[in-house]
């Protein structure tokens, strides 16, 4: 039974009709739903343009034969991360490496035999010009308002793109369930799921409590310092003006946001 | 229409045939969830009858706003200011996910997946 041309067009308009009316309908009836006053940000936090962190290599040298890397170990339990053993899924953080693989640009003979047997504490840089945000497909890492390379767990897919694009390798990928290398649970914040990729979020977390990152605080050498450096009479600013602070791979243009302190 | 009383007749019979269940439970609600409330505090954040309904909707908004616009203090409309926090707000009063949210994502079949990363509070117990 062939349609006429007359009744088809009456369908298709009564069709566009029911689906406006639907949607009206349901606009409708969902309305008010969202009920808050406000939302505010909470008083005792602490408010910065662009967060950064000054790493004093000396001092990290000096203290770390005594101080067992506390600030790995802060981190990763605060954060719930695995310990994986296995190199090629392990997930970090916060992390250790020499010279040559911190700086692999600076080829000086004399600074890789001066900075020999040197630890560098190596995490999330925060550039300024994050290469992973730029490739992150459903923005679940973005950039915040005050300078924090986020992520947004709930909306990653595991793409891996942003590992790809990390100069730093400051990103692990979970590819498997984390929850059995987790030996001593934190209740009070989430941990991963299979498929994530993860980061130093710079410990967003306190500071929207009004606390330092916890590597800070639990460096016994107050060797991490972190501040503001939008901020003119900040401490990392008067630092980076008085001593020389170099970044990691600084020719890509990403402009990383932790410094070490050289000298 | 040819056989127009048989096919109207098999036709009712078919409805009440598939619609069976319903008759059958006319007027009785039996299976009906029943979530554990917490026994010392009698006031959530907002109306029970709005939390019952939008309670999805109303996390969603505080992931995007906390995460996302750094804005970590819900202020409900009763004045009352929150933490923006699943697991140190929410589940300090829920404090059992199986007795509360489960029961009733069970009867509906949803499985929000949730708990993939955020710690239940039993979960966190048995993990000491």
């Amino acid at each position: 039974m062939a349609i006429k041309r007359r009744s088809f067009l009456k369908l298709t308009g009564l069709t566009l009709l029911g689906s406006t009316l639907s949607t009206i309908i349901g606009n409708l009836l969902t309305r008010g739903e969202v009920k808050a006053k406000g939302y505010t940000q909470s008083p005792e936090a602490l408010v910065g343009k662009r967060w950064v962190m000054v790493i004093d290599v000396k001092k990290c040298k000096e203290g770390r034969s005594t101080c067992g890397a506390k600030c790995i170990e802060a981190c990763h339990t605060l954060h719930n991360v695995p310990l994986i053993s296995d190199i090629k899924k392990e997930i970090k953080w916060i992390w250790e490496d020499t010279f040559e693989h911190a700086f692999p640009e600076q080829t000086e003979k004399y600074l890789e035999e001066l900075f020999h047997g040197t630890p560098f504490l190596l995490l999330c840089n925060h550039c300024d010009n994050p290469p992973c945000v730029r490739v992150c497909p459903t923005k679940a890492t973005f950039k915040n308002e005050e300078g924090i390379v986020m992520m947004d767990f709930h909306r990653c897919i595991g793409c891996r793109f942003c590992m790809a694009a990390c100069p730093f390798g400051a990103r692990s990928f979970n590819w498997f369930d984390p929850r059995p290398y987790i030996k001593k649970v934190n209740p009070e914040y989430p941990t991963r799921m299979k498929g994530v990729v993860e980061k130093c979020l710079f410990c967003y977390e306190r500071l929207a409590q009004g606390k330092l990152p916890v590597c800070v605080e639990a460096c016994p050498e107050k060797a991490l310092i972190f501040g503001d450096l939008a901020d003119e009479n900040s401490e990392v600013n008067k630092i980076l003006r008085e001593r020389v602070a170099l970044r990691r791979k600084a020719e890509l243009g990403t402009k990383p946001s932790v410094f070490y302190l050289m000298s | 229409m040819y056989n127009t009383g048989k096919v109207m007749f098999f036709i009712i019979v078919l409805i009440i045939f598939f619609t069976i269940p319903v008759w059958l439970n006319w007027g009785r609600l039996e299976a009906v969830p029943q979530p554990e409330l917490p026994k010392e505090e009698k006031k959530c954040i907002e109306s029970k009858e709005y939390m019952r309904a939008y309670h999805m909707k109303l996390l969603d908004d505080w992931r995007k706003k906390a995460i996302r616009e750094n804005q970590r203090i819900y202020e409900a409309s009763d004045n009352e200011k929150y933490t923006i926090s699943l697991q140190r707000t929410c589940m300090k009063c829920h404090n059992n996910k199986e007795k509360f949210c489960d029961r009733c994502h069970n009867f509906v079949i949803t499985h929000p997946d949730c708990w993939g990363c955020h710690i239940a509070p039993e979960v966190a117990q048995k993990w000491q």
